[in-house]
């Protein structure tokens, strides 16, 4: 296993060490500190890369697992991964550190949390460094378990475990669709790495199944990114920690979809579906999570709306970016790629300003108890830093200079100005829709992060309201937050750094046909008064105006009628479906032993009768067949004159003295068919099984002559014929089919093997030995099953007796 | 000979179900037992009957009848051994436990 490999699986393997810090050292040490060289470790390992992938090299590791079946962790570390890589490892660390502040050392089960935690790092990390399909569904599951698992973290509330489980049906269900369409582009390409499949592009093209592939892979993206309409779960997520929230709800986990969304670019990019479907369901998302950030009162539920409405964005510039590979290269294609490199610039600047943000609402919600607007203000004075943090995290969300914000919401208009223009997929008609929508929503955006910071920061301090008495928070929760809203503002300043050294890599890796010149790709914050400038004005004034206003229309939104949510649809779906399979369930699973046998032997007969029949297997040959001496023939009619003895017995000792003359001729059967060891076996078991029975039966009741009512029997009846029947036919079938050669020939050198004449004694202690231990396990177990049985009962009695 | 030993194991079969669908429970005991003896007795038959000596090397015979069928019996009988016994001690402590032996008032309750 090569170093890389250790730094990919250090969560994971550090996550079993995690218990044992915690009981004996948590009483000294928050465990945090511990997790925190993890996230630390892995980051500065991962930074020794950015020198080469900026470089343009790619580095491909692989760990075999299972080789004969293909599968391997392969990793590419390309542009793309890194920056997911770099995400992971250095937000992880900054949560990591807050969380030592955030979760309290006595109070919290931290071993659990951070267990999980570590859990999601890993998963997320082998998500993104996995080349080999198949393995990144694993991590991508795997995420969303530990997802669940954080989210219900404080599980003895009711609201959490009903949000990790939405969050769960949601994910995995889009997961199962995302499977689906792996399978198929595996089928197509006929290989497990998506590198070859980019490489084999034609055929996967070319393909029938590459729409349904590409819808199945999208259902998964946009389930994980929390893409309208399956959005949903994200609000209800926020009942987990706010670390989690701020770590997996906003800056790593919901942007998985957006990874897959881009690693999936090359394959699926330049098809006018794929661009509507992206593009469209991002705008949407853009428009509907913004809008309904406004009508929130909790905040986190508004950052968590305002993430849904932010990763639409996102999602909406891959989208436009996809047309660089319809145009190709040149000057239209240029303009899309630059829409591309927008996408993952904003994605970056949200991890950074919606992480310190989350982190200030965890501070909030810390210091006074609470995290809801209507309760809070004039926070300013008595929580300078906090506010100061909150005002840069605030108003780069809003988009203005001078922080990282600003530049690629500025990208962003461009990208869609330039999309409406372009005149292809029938944009010429409605194109026009693009800029107006992320207008609009860039206004509900404006005005949602003016109420965050301005209705909770400003405006008059009522001590009253609140249930503790506030002070700013202690350092160590100021760190983090601190830390990232100075990235806010360094990165306006210089974002030509992040874009040589980790962006454009990235890039190269969704767009690997385009030239990309470093000209093209130049941030900068001025580019003279054009089209964006005077949207950005536009969204300031009447952004502004509408705050100022806010009193007059809020209630509109905020009286929303509950009917018609997306939440409300997806409630009363849940309990439908669940009325429904209880009551289809309960119609069948009676209890009662019968009919769950009738449904076994009728499935049997079912199954095995009519694949025989379809497929031509009755047919009959009795050639072979050994003569039938008189002997034999008394034997079978004793057999079945016993057995209908057992059926039609009075009285339980004569069927027990049939049962056992049954098994006696069966041993007389075996000694005419030339196994002594059968026979023998069969005498010694027969003579136990007839004891045990007479023993038994002494405690048993009378073999009642019962009156049974005829439907009873007639059902019965028919079963039991139609088994017998269906046995008879399948070996009748059976004999007469002669496939196989016997390969019992090979075991007729059983001496020179295994030392042994007797051949089937040589079998069972030899060739299958492993068999015979077991079985010999079996035997005990049944033993001591008995054993406890019998015991247990007269333990129980002496107790009676006793009292 | 294999025909007629077919035909026996479905009349077995047959006889062994309708008491395992019967309601009580030493009925349905016996029934796993009858059963047993007719699968035992329909593999020993998909081995080819009386086509050689007895699969003893010592016995310097031309040719041995199959032996991996009769390996496979040995074990099934040992095993239907020990299902048996747990499964009537398991009828006998239902019985001291509830009482009675039929199936339709041993079974769970409706909402459970």
């Amino acid at each position: 296993m090569t170093i890389f490999y250790t730094f990919i699986f250090l969560p994971l393997i550090s996550a079993m060490l995690v218990p044992l810090l915690y009981k004996y050292l948590n009483r000294r040490v928050h465990t945090g500190w511990f997790v925190l060289l993890v996230p630390l470790s892995i980051f500065i390992y991962l930074l020794q890369y950015i020198p080469g992938v900026a470089a343009g090299n790619t580095y491909k590791y692989t760990l075999s697992w299972i080789p004969s079946l293909d599968m391997n962790f392969t990793s590419y570390v390309d542009g793309l991964s890194l920056l997911f890589g770099l995400l992971i490892s250095g937000i992880g660390t900054l949560v990591i550190i807050y969380s030592i502040f955030y979760m309290s050392k006595v109070r919290e089960a931290l071993h659990s949390f951070y267990v999980y935690l570590l859990m999601f790092m890993g998963a997320m990390l082998g998500l993104v460094f996995s080349d080999h399909l198949l393995v990144l569904y694993g991590f991508w599951e795997l995420t969303s378990v530990s997802s669940f698992l954080l989210i219900s973290y404080w599980y003895e509330r009711k609201s959490s475990r009903q949000g990790a489980l939405k969050a769960m049906l949601i994910t995995v269900l889009g997961g199962f669709g995302m499977l689906a369409g792996f399978i198929m582009l595996i089928m197509m390409a006929d290989t497990y790495s998506i590198r070859e499949m980019i490489a084999n592009l034609d055929v996967i093209q070319g393909h029938t199944l590459f729409i349904p592939a590409m819808l199945c892979v999208l259902l998964g993206a946009f389930t994980k990114s929390a893409q309208f309409p399956f959005g949903i779960w994200l609000p209800d997520a926020m009942e987990a920690p706010t670390p989690v929230s701020s770590y997996l709800h906003s800056a790593t986990m919901v942007k998985a979809g957006i990874y897959l969304v881009a690693r999936m670019t090359p394959l699926f990019g330049g098809s006018s579906v794929w661009f509507w479907l992206v593009a469209g369901i991002g705008l949407v998302t853009l428009l509907y999570g913004s809008l309904t950030a406004l009508r929130q009162t909790d905040l986190k539920a508004m950052l968590a709306y305002s993430t849904i409405s932010q990763l639409g964005l996102i999602m909406c510039l891959l989208g436009i970016g996809s047309l660089a590979i319809y145009f190709g290269p040149g000057d239209s294609g240029t303009v899309f790629t630059v829409a591309t490199f927008a996408a993952l610039f904003h994605l970056f600047n949200h991890s950074t300003f919606k992480g310190s943000l989350f982190m200030v609402v965890g501070i909030i919600d810390h210091e006074t108890g609470r995290r809801d607007i209507r309760y809070l203000g004039g926070l300013m004075q008595v929580m300078p830093i906090t506010f100061t943090i909150a005002l840069i995290g605030g108003l780069s969300m809003a988009g203005l200079p001078p922080f990282n914000g600003f530049l690629s919401k500025e990208m962003f208009f461009a990208a869609v100005n330039d999309v409406s223009q372009s005149g292809i997929f029938g944009l010429s008609n409605i194109g026009i829709l693009f800029p107006i929508i992320a207008w609009v929503a860039s206004i509900f955006t404006f005005v949602y992060c003016l109420i965050f910071v301005f209705k909770t920061f400003g405006g008059t301090y009522r001590p009253e309201k609140l249930t503790r008495k506030v002070h700013e928070a202690p350092w160590g929760m100021l760190f983090s937050p601190a830390i990232l809203a100075l990235l806010v503002i360094l990165i306006f300043f210089f974002p030509n750094v992040l874009g040589k050294y980790i962006l454009t890599p990235a890039l190269t890796a969704i767009l690997p046909t385009m030239p990309i010149s470093p000209y093209d790709l130049k941030i900068s914050p001025w580019h003279g008064p054009n089209m964006e400038l005077l949207m950005t004005i536009g969204v300031i004034v009447i952004g502004f105006l509408l705050f100022k206003t806010m009193k007059r229309w809020i209630q509109v939104l905020r009286n929303y009628p509950q009917g018609l949510t997306l939440n409300h649809w997806y409630n009363q779906g849940l309990s439908g479906t669940e009325k429904l399979s209880a009551s289809l369930t309960n119609r069948y699973m009676t209890g009662s032993l019968r009919h769950y046998l009738i449904y076994i032997f009728s499935f049997f007969v079912i199954v095995l009768l009519s694949s025989l029949l379809l497929q031509h297997g009755i047919q009959f040959d009795t050639s072979n067949d050994a003569v039938i001496s008189i002997f034999d023939a008394g034997l079978v009619l004793g057999m079945v004159i016993a057995a209908l003895t057992v059926l039609l017995a009075g009285n339980r000792i004569m069927a027990i003295a049939a049962l056992g003359a049954l098994g006696y001729m069966v041993s007389m059967f075996f000694v005419i068919f030339r196994a002594p060891d059968l026979a023998l076996t069969q005498m010694v078991v027969e003579t136990v099984t007839t004891v045990l029975f007479l023993l038994c039966f002494y405690h048993l009741p009378k073999l009642e002559k019962r009156i049974e009512r005829v439907p009873f029997k007639l059902t019965n009846l028919i079963i039991s014929i139609a088994m017998g029947l269906t046995v008879t036919l399948l070996a009748l079938s059976a004999n007469g089919h002669k496939l196989f050669e016997p390969i019992s020939s090979f075991f007729e050198n059983a001496y020179e093997l295994a030392g042994a004449k007797n051949i089937v004694n040589a079998i069972l202690v030899d060739f299958r030995g492993f068999d015979t231990m077991l079985e010999i396990s079996v035997l005990a177990i049944a033993g001591l099953g008995v054993y406890v049985l019998v015991h247990q009962r007269s333990k129980r009695r002496e107790q009676r007796e006793t009292e | 000979m294999e025909t007629l030993m077919v035909i026996l194991v479905g009349i077995l079969v047959s006889i062994g179900t309708y008491l395992i669908l019967s309601k009580q429970l030493l009925r349905i005991v016996l029934g796993i037992s009858i059963v047993g003896h007719a699968v035992n007795l329909l593999i020993i038959t998909s081995g080819g009957l009386k086509t050689g000596s007895a699969p003893l090397l010592g016995e310097k015979a031309a040719g041995f009848t199959d032996a991996i069928p009769q390996a496979l019996v040995l074990t099934a009988i040992v095993i239907n051994f020990a299902v048996t016994a747990v499964v009537l001690v398991l009828c006998y402590r239902a019985y001291q436990s509830f009482g009675t032996d039929d199936m339709e008032q041993l079974r769970g309750d409706e909402h459970e």
